[in-house]
């Protein structure tokens, strides 16, 4: 091997390339997602579009409702009931941007420069879902800064449990969108299966409403909603860290998940959204594994 | 196949490769070998089946039956193994748009696990072969289609593949730009133990190969050098407007036994010493002769001789191809 520093023009350099290991892997799970960073830093206006959406459900349904609904938030400004929603639903939407990423590459062509090297499916996959949650957990950040605007202290365990659990969310709903994107072959077939599936998932979710006292369709729906089991966890450690909350406001507002009257942990919440997370990942990858 | 790395003098090995789909066998049964060092020329129409071969030697497509072996090893059973020793180009684009000239190739060299140290020195190699080393920081996005093929090239020599694919290198490329991409490739068999296989439906571009194979429909129907596939042909061709190519025909029939067809008021006939046979045809035709014109045999004479067709014709003639140039004239259009 040469030890020249500059490639001289007149001798070739030549590399190798090595057997598949650990290292190679790792390699392409870390180069796959940051190309995802570098995609989503020269797209500065995906980053503002995205945050529109929740900006709007934020202040402006949030102002505009909250005249209506005071008398019985106990105080509670609207703003800061829907935040924990909100903030689920803009992670949500940019992880399934991200996934959708996935359509492009297809149709582009560079899924298959992906497809061809020499390691495993499994490490561009794991790669994509990494990227897709890393940037949509950007969002999620913008949204935590904003926090104080709508009265959510800046108590520093609030904003790890929030980011920690809204970085879970993204990795989980990006697992989801490679999954589906796995079989899609067209941008608008992926879009027009958003609008039948993230639409739904996000307005039966309880990201704009307490998932109590619901006619009984909607109270089934609501639990069978995988959304939902973000969404809970982060009202109610949201509402763990709020000042002068009465219990009849939390009683109200951040009730919990309940099935067949039973409690459900937000532990068990958390793990339920993180092994659906997986499984997913696990579908994403067998698909990508066995096409092609 | 248990010869190590290297040691097989053929790159590429095929017996009997045969791939179905579907009730349609898009290739039926292919021999050939390709030894290291090669240019090696695989020629057709389109839906010739060129690319589906292709597909199966890239490890992209599992054949339906036959083997093949690349850089000695199985296209089936060694499948990383032959990843790791091929370069690849395919007809299609697919660079990543957003990222820089560079971007892409550094992310070629860590998907394809380059020690870290000489990626910067070959990706300033390759990027200078094909004069875009300038422009290595802009986003591709802002590439010719001529310039985005030089870095599929560049990229595909990234990790020195010791068999080099390029499917298509040349279509929808201006003359300039695939005169250009012809001196890369020469220039690249110069300098680097590279072995090179490639598919074109453009006549003129087989003869930079040192051996061409002519497919159609699935099946390899001629294989030898450039030369000697002309030389097989072994008859110059003449083209004659003449005041009445009834009677030219007629005359060139009974007095020299010839074949000839007329097209768009052109008579062409093939003789075996061309120069020679002109003199004759003026003093013996008896109608006259408004222009000749000789020309030693070209490689779609060799195509015409093959398949009894032109290589124009035969991909009118294919329904699938007109389907899949539709295809592709929709998916230039979207970008």
């Amino acid at each position: 091997m040469t030890t020249t520093t500059a490639a001289a023009p007149a001798e070739v350099v030549r590399v190798r390339v090595p057997e598949r290991s650990v290292r190679s892997e790792l390699r392409a799970i870390w180069i796959v997602w940051k190309r995802e960073l570098i995609r989503f830093r020269a797209d500065r206006m995906r980053m503002i579009t995205s945050l529109v959406q929740p900006l709007l459900f934020l202040f402006v349904l949030g102002a505009g409702l909250d005249q209506l609904s005071s008398a019985s938030t106990h105080g509670i400004d609207l703003k800061t009931f829907i935040y924990p929603g909100v903030l689920c639903i803009a992670v949500m939407f940019t992880a399934m941007f991200s996934a959708a990423s996935i359509v492009w590459d297809r149709e582009f062509g560079f899924l298959r420069e992906m497809l061809v090297a020499p390691v495993r499916r499994s490490s561009i996959v794991i790669g994509k879902v990494l990227g897709g949650a890393t940037v949509a957990s950007f969002q999620g950040v913008i949204l935590i800064v904003l926090a104080g605007a709508v009265d959510v202290p800046y108590d520093p365990a609030l904003i790890l449990g929030i980011f920690a659990l809204q970085l879970l969310l993204a990795f989980s709903i990006t697992a989801f969108g490679v999954m589906v994107a796995a079989r899609i072959k067209q941008m608008q077939s992926f879009m027009g299966l958003m609008q039948l599936v993230v639409m739904p998932m996000f307005f039966i979710s309880g990201a704009l409403f307490p998932v109590t006292n619901l006619p009984g369709w909607l109270a089934v729906l609501t639990r069978l909603d995988p959304l939902t089991y973000a969404v809970d966890p982060m009202r109610r450690l949201v509402f763990s860290h709020l000042d002068g909350v009465s219990a009849a406001a939390r009683e109200t507002l951040a009730p919990g998940v309940t099935w067949w009257g039973w409690h459900v942990p937000a532990l068990l919440e958390v793990a339920m959204v993180f092994l659906l997370g997986m499984a997913l990942l696990g579908i994403a990858i067998w698909e990508f594994s066995t096409s092609e | 196949m248990d010869e190590p790395d290297g040691i097989s003098s053929a790159a590429i090995l095929v017996s009997g490769l045969t791939k179905t789909f579907d009730e349609i066998e898009a290739v039926r049964g292919v021999d050939f070998e390709v030894h290291t060092g090669e240019v090696f020329g695989f020629l057709g129409p389109n839906g010739a089946g060129k690319s589906t071969t292709i597909n199966m030697l890239c490890t992209l497509l599992k054949p339906s039956a036959g083997s093949a072996t690349v850089a000695g090893h199985d296209v089936v059973r060694e499948r990383d193994a032959v990843r790791r020793n091929i370069g690849l180009v395919f007809q299609d684009p697919t660079l990543d748009g957003y990222l820089t000239a560079e971007q892409n190739l550094k992310m070629h060299a860590e998907l394809y696990g380059v020690e870290s140290a000489l990626v910067a020195p070959r990706m300033r190699q390759v990027l200078e072969m094909v004069g875009l080393w300038e422009r290595r920081s802009a986003t591709v996005m802002t590439f010719s289609g001529g310039m985005r093929r030089r870095l599929e090239i560049a990229r595909g020599l990234m990790h020195s593949p010791r068999v080099l694919f390029l499917d298509e290198p040349t279509i929808g490329l201006d003359p300039q730009t695939r005169r250009s991409i012809w001196r890369y490739i020469g220039e690249l068999k110069e300098r680097e133990e590279i072995t090179i296989f490639m598919t074109t439906h453009y006549m003129d571009e087989a003869e930079f190969c040192d051996r061409i194979a002519i497919m159609d429909q699935g099946q390899i129907v001629a294989m030898d050098t450039p030369e000697a596939l002309k030389a097989g042909v072994g008859a110059d061709r003449i083209r004659v407007e003449t005041a009445d190519d009834a009677t030219a025909m007629a005359v060139l029939a009974r007095r020299f036994e010839i074949d000839a067809s007329v097209a768009d008021g052109v008579v062409t006939f093939y003789v075996t010493s061309g120069e020679a046979f002109v003199p004759r045809l003026f003093a013996e035709l008896g109608v006259p002769i408004k222009s000749v014109n000789v020309s030693r045999p070209t490689l779609d004479d060799v195509f015409m001789t093959f398949t009894g067709s032109t290589i124009r014709d035969a991909e009118e003639s294919g329904p699938a191809n007109q389907s899949r140039a539709m295809m592709r004239a929709m998916a230039a259009g979207r970008r």
